[in-house]
C-alpha cells in the first residue's frame, strides 16, 4: 500500500492490519514517553488548504510520535486564487523529499492528482465532498474497541450526507467491516444514487431505535441560506439525537466539531453512550498506524512491541 | 406557429471565409466514394483540376495530366467533407488556447471543410467590427472556410440584444451566447422576434443555471460516489422545452446545442412533432462516453458542459441519431491550456477538443461494432451547416472540391504525433482509434495532408 486515498481502494484485510497496528500504537500513547523511532530521519509534510484542528494536529502529532520530521503548510483558500497552482506548491514541497504528504483540499480528487506528481506516499486527509479515509478508519477503530466487531451491527448515519466526505468514506468502511448501514436525513441532503453504495435510505428517525450505532454529521448553518433546510430549528426537531430519542444501548458518534443543540443535544455528548472523545484519541493511534504502514510497508519494528514498556532509546535504529 | 417569413432583403456577405491558396490538381485512382446526399456509393477515379472536381469516372479509366498529383486510392475512401457548426477558436483574447490558424488546421485534420466559430471569446463577439476583424483574419489564416457567430446579448450578459441586423450584414452566420444559457425568457423572445427581420438561426446552450449551479459532472451514481456536485439532466431539458415553446410561439428558428440527456431528446422530439423550427446536435464524446469515465477525475479528458451522462442517455442519443431526431454531429471543440486542466476536477475549465478525432472516434466506437451505419455517420458529420442555411458538400463533377480522403483501416494513437490544435485536451488522448483522415480538400485547396502520407506526381 503506497497511498491512502479512498476507502474504496482498501481490502478488509488491509483495514484489519492498520487496526492491529493502531492497537499497538495506542499502547505507546499510554506510556510516559510516547515516542518511538520508527520513522526517524524521514519527513512528513502536511498540506492543508482548509481549516482543520483535529485532523491536522492529529497527523502532525502522529508523525512526531514516530520521530519523523514534520513540515506543515497551511494555505487559506484555493491555491489557484492565490496564483500558485496546486502542482507548483506540491513540487516545491517535494524538494524536501518528504516520505509522505498529507493533504486536505476543498476539491475532490486532489489527493489522487498528487500521486502523479510526487514520489512520496500521499495521504488524503479530506478532498472536497469525496473521501476522508483516516476518519473512517479511526471511527472503525473506536467502534471496534467498544463493540468487539462491526459484523452485523446496524449503523445509522444521520444528517447532511450530501456534503459529507465523512459519510462517503464511512459508508464504505462500515460495510467493508460487515455492518449494515442506513443513511438518514432530509431528502435535500441525501445525494441521488446513494443506495448504490449499498445502504438503506430513511427520511425520518422513526425507525432509529433499531440502530446499534447512530453516527451524526455536522449540520452546517450556511446550508440554510441555500434552502437545503428551511430552518435549523425544524432540522433539530426532526433529526436531533437527544436523550429522549436515544435508546439505552445505542452508541453515538460524531466526527466533530459538533453543534451542540443542533444535530445532537449536550446531554448526549457528555453521556457514556457517546464515543466522541474516544474517536479523537483513536485518531492519533490510527494515524500513526497509517503513516507506519505506508512508509515502512508494515515491515520492521515499530518500537512499540508488546513487553517493551520502558522508553524506547531514540538513538537506536528501529 | 411556423410562420417564418423570409427575412427582409439584406446585403449579406458570403457566410464562410478562407485564406486564398493554390487550387488543387489531383487524381485519386480506384477509390471508394460515399456521398450520402447524392446516394453515390462505389469505386471511381476522381479527378480534381484547379480546385474543381472535373471528372468522376469508372475505376482505372483516368490518366493524370502532367504535374497532377496521383493517389492510389485502393482501400481508401472519399467522403464529402464534414461541417462543424460548433467550435471554439478562442480569438480574440485567448489565443494561448487556439486561434483561427490552429483551429482551422485542426478542423482540416479531422476532414472538415467548414466550421462555425462560437462567440464566447474575450471579449465576446458582440459588435459588427468584431465580425469584420475576424473575417479579415480568417482570410489570412484559415485553412478551411470558417463562419463566425455573434452573441445574442451584448457581451453575453443576458440582458440587451446585440445589433443583430448589423451583425448579419457584417457576416454573422447566426447568433449564440454559447457557453452560457439565455436565462431570461423575455430576452430570448425578443431575439426571436427580431430574427424575423434579420434571419440568423439562434443556437442555444440549454442549461438552467439554477438547476445546474455548481455542478461539475452528471448528477447520478458516479457523482454521488465521487462527492462531486451534479448537474441534473433536467437542467438541460427544461430549457429546451421552454425555448422550443417560445420559438414555436414566435415562429423563430433555433438550434439546440450539444444534447446530452434522454429528457432533452424527448423535448426536441415533441417540439419537432409540434412543428417548431428546431434542430439539434450531439457531440462525439456524448455518443461514445458516459459518466463512468469521470471516475478517473481526469479533467483534461472528461470535464465538459454539458457533462457526460449515463449509459441510458448515451443509448438514447444513438437512437435519436438513427431516427433522425438529431440533425447533426458537432464537436463543441473547446481547447484549453494545460494549466487550466491540470488542476482538481472541480476547479478545471470545461470542454474538450474534438475536431481531429470526430470521425475516427465515432467510427471506432459505433460504426465498426455495427451500432450505426457508416453512411449515417458521414451524413451527420456533413450536415452541420444545414441549420444555418449552409448546404452539405457533395461529390459531383463540376463542383468545388470539398472532400476528405480516409483510410478506414488505419490504426492510430491519438496525440502520439501531437495535435494540429494548440491545446491537447482531447477526450480521446492516448486511445487507439481506427480510421484516419489522410487528406482534406476545402473549397478546392489541399487544406490538410497527414505528414506520413505522400503522393505520387505523374
Amino acid at each position: 500500500m503506497k497511498h491512502l486515498l479512498s476507502i474504496d481502494d482498501l481490502e478488509r484485510e488491509q483495514v484489519e492490519t492498520i487496526l492491529e497496528r493502531a492497537e499497538s500504537f495506542a499502547e505507546v500513547t499510554r506510556r510516559d514517553i510516547k515516542k518511538v523511532p520508527a520513522l526517524r530521519g524521514r519527513t512528513v509534510a502536511t498540506l492543508f488548504y482548509e481549516s482543520s484542528t483535529r485532523t491536522s494536529s492529529s497527523f502532525e502529532l502522529a508523525a512526531k510520535r514516530l520521530s519523523a520530521d514534520v513540515i506543515s503548510v497551511k494555505a487559506s483558500g484555493s491555491s489557484v486564487d492565490k496564483g500558485e497552482s496546486l502542482k507548483d506548491t506540491v513540487e516545491t514541497l517535494s524538494a524536501y523529499e518528504p516520505a509522505a504528504i498529507v493533504i486536505r483540499h476543498p476539491d475532490a480528487g486532489s489527493a489522487r492528482m498528487l500521486t502523479d506528481w510526487v514520489e512520496a506516499s500521499v495521504i488524503n486527509a479530506g478532498d472536497g465532498m469525496h473521501q476522508h479515509p483516516s476518519q473512517a478508519l479511526l471511527d472503525v477503530f473506536a467502534l471496534k474497541n467498544r463493540l468487539g466487531s462491526l459484523e452485523g451491527k446496524r449503523i445509522w448515519i444521520v444528517g447532511d450526507v450530501l456534503h459529507s466526505r465523512v459519510a462517503r468514506s464511512n459508508i464504505q468502511a462500515f460495510i467493508l467491516m460487515g455492518a449494515e448501514v442506513t443513511v438518514c436525513g432530509p431528502p435535500t441532503l441525501i445525494p441521488r444514487g446513494i443506495e448504490t453504495a449499498g445502504c438503506e435510505v430513511r427520511y425520518s428517525l422513526d425507525e432509529v431505535d433499531g440502530a446499534d450505532v447512530i453516527y451524526l454529521l455536522r449540520m452546517q448553518r450556511e446550508r440554510m441560506g441555500e434552502n437545503f433546510v428551511p430552518s435549523i430549528r425544524e432540522y433539530a426537531r426532526l433529526f436531533q439525537i437527544n436523550s429522549r430519542r436515544l435508546g439505552p444501548r445505542q452508541l453515538v458518534m460524531h466526527p466533530g466539531p459538533v453543534n451542540r443543540g443542533v444535530e445532537i443535544s449536550s446531554d448526549v455528548i457528555d453521556s457514556d453512550q457517546s464515543l466522541i472523545a474516544e474517536q479523537v484519541s483513536s485518531g492519533l493511534a490510527v494515524r500513526m498506524a497509517i503513516l507506519y504502514e505506508l512508509l515502512t510497508g508494515g515491515s520492521g519494528a515499530t518500537g512499540a512491541e508488546a513487553g517493551s514498556d520502558g522508553p524506547v532509546p531514540i538513538g537506536e535504529p528501529a | 406557429m411556423n410562420h417564418t417569413p423570409e427575412p427582409l432583403p439584406m446585403e449579406l456577405p458570403e457566410p464562410l471565409v478562407q485564406r486564398s491558396g493554390p487550387e488543387a490538381s489531383l487524381l485519386i485512382r480506384e477509390v471508394e466514394v460515399l456521398d450520402p446526399g447524392s446516394g453515390l456509393d462505389g469505386r471511381f477515379d476522381l479527378l480534381v483540376e484547379d480546385g474543381q472536381i472535373s471528372q468522376l469516372a469508372d475505376p482505372g479509366t483516368l490518366e493524370a495530366g502532367k504535374g497532377t498529383e496521383v493517389v492510389e486510392g485502393r482501400g481508401l475512401m472519399v467522403f464529402p467533407a464534414f461541417f462543424d457548426p460548433h467550435v471554439h477558436f478562442r480569438t480574440p483574447g485567448q489565443e494561448y488556447k487556439e486561434d483561427i490558424g490552429t483551429g482551422t488546421r485542426s478542423a482540416a485534420a479531422g476532414g472538415y471543410a467548414g466550421v462555425l466559430a462560437m462567440a464566447n471569446t474575450s471579449p465576446p463577439v458582440s459588435n459588427p467590427a468584431d465580425i469584420e476583424a475576424l473575417r479579415h483574419r480568417a482570410r489570412l489564416e484559415a485553412s478551411v472556410p470558417v463562419g463566425f457567430m455573434a452573441t445574442v446579448t451584448r457581451d453575453m450578459a443576458g440582458e440587451e440584444l446585440t445589433d443583430m441586423a448589423e451583425l448579419r450584414e457584417a457576416g454573422a452566420v447566426g447568433f449564440t451566447d454559447d457557453g452560457l444559457p439565455i436565462a431570461n425568457p423575455r430576452v430570448l423572445r425578443r431575439a426571436l422576434q427580431y430574427q424575423r427581420m434579420c434571419g440568423g438561426t439562434i443556437a442555444l446552450h440549454e442549461e438552467d443555471p439554477e438547476l445546474s449551479a455548481g455542478g461539475a459532472m452528471h448528477e447520478g451514481e458516479v457523482s454521488m460516489a465521487l462527492g462531486l456536485r451534479g448537474v441534473p439532466s433536467v437542467s438541460e431539458s427544461v430549457m429546451i422545452a421552454r425555448d422550443a415553446a417560445i420559438a414555436g410561439y414566435e415562429g423563430g428558428r433555433i438550434q439546440a446545442q450539444h444534447l446530452s440527456a434522454i429528457e432533452s431528446i424527448e423535448a426536441v422530439r415533441q417540439a419537432k412533432a409540434d412543428g417548431v423550427a428546431i434542430t439539434c446536435e450531439v457531440t462525439p464524446h456524448h455518443l461514445c462516453l458516459t459518466d463512468e469515465a469521470v471516475r478517473d477525475l481526469d479533467a483534461s479528458k472528461h470535464k465538459m458542459n454539458p457533462p457526460l451522462r449515463s449509459e441510458s442517455d448515451r443509448q438514447a442519443l444513438i437512437e435519436a441519431l438513427l431516427d433522425g431526431t438529431i440533425d447533426c454531429i458537432a464537436t463543441d471543440h473547446a481547447p484549453h491550456a494545460i494549466e487550466e486542466k491540470e488542476v482538481p476536477f472541480e476547479a478545471a475549465m470545461m470542454g474538450v477538443t474534438g475536431l481531429e478525432t470526430a470521425f475516427s472516434s465515432v467510427y471506432t466506437e459505433l460504426v465498426i461494432p455495427g451500432r450505426i451505419p457508416l453512411e449515417l455517420l458521414v451524413e451527420k458529420l456533413g450536415s452541420g451547416g444545414k441549420p444555418f442555411g449552409i448546404e452539405p458538400f457533395s461529390i459531383a463533377a463540376g463542383t468545388r472540391a470539398n472532400f476528405c480522403l480516409v483510410d478506414p483501416a488505419a490504426e492510430w494513437v491519438v496525440g502520439e504525433g501531437g495535435y494540429e490544435s494548440r491545446s491537447d485536451n482531447s477526450w480521446c488522448a492516448g486511445q487507439t482509434l481506427t480510421g484516419r483522415v489522410l487528406m482534406t480538400l476545402a473549397d478546392g485547396q489541399v487544406a490538410y495532408r497527414l505528414r506520413s502520407f505522400s503522393l505520387g506526381v505523374a
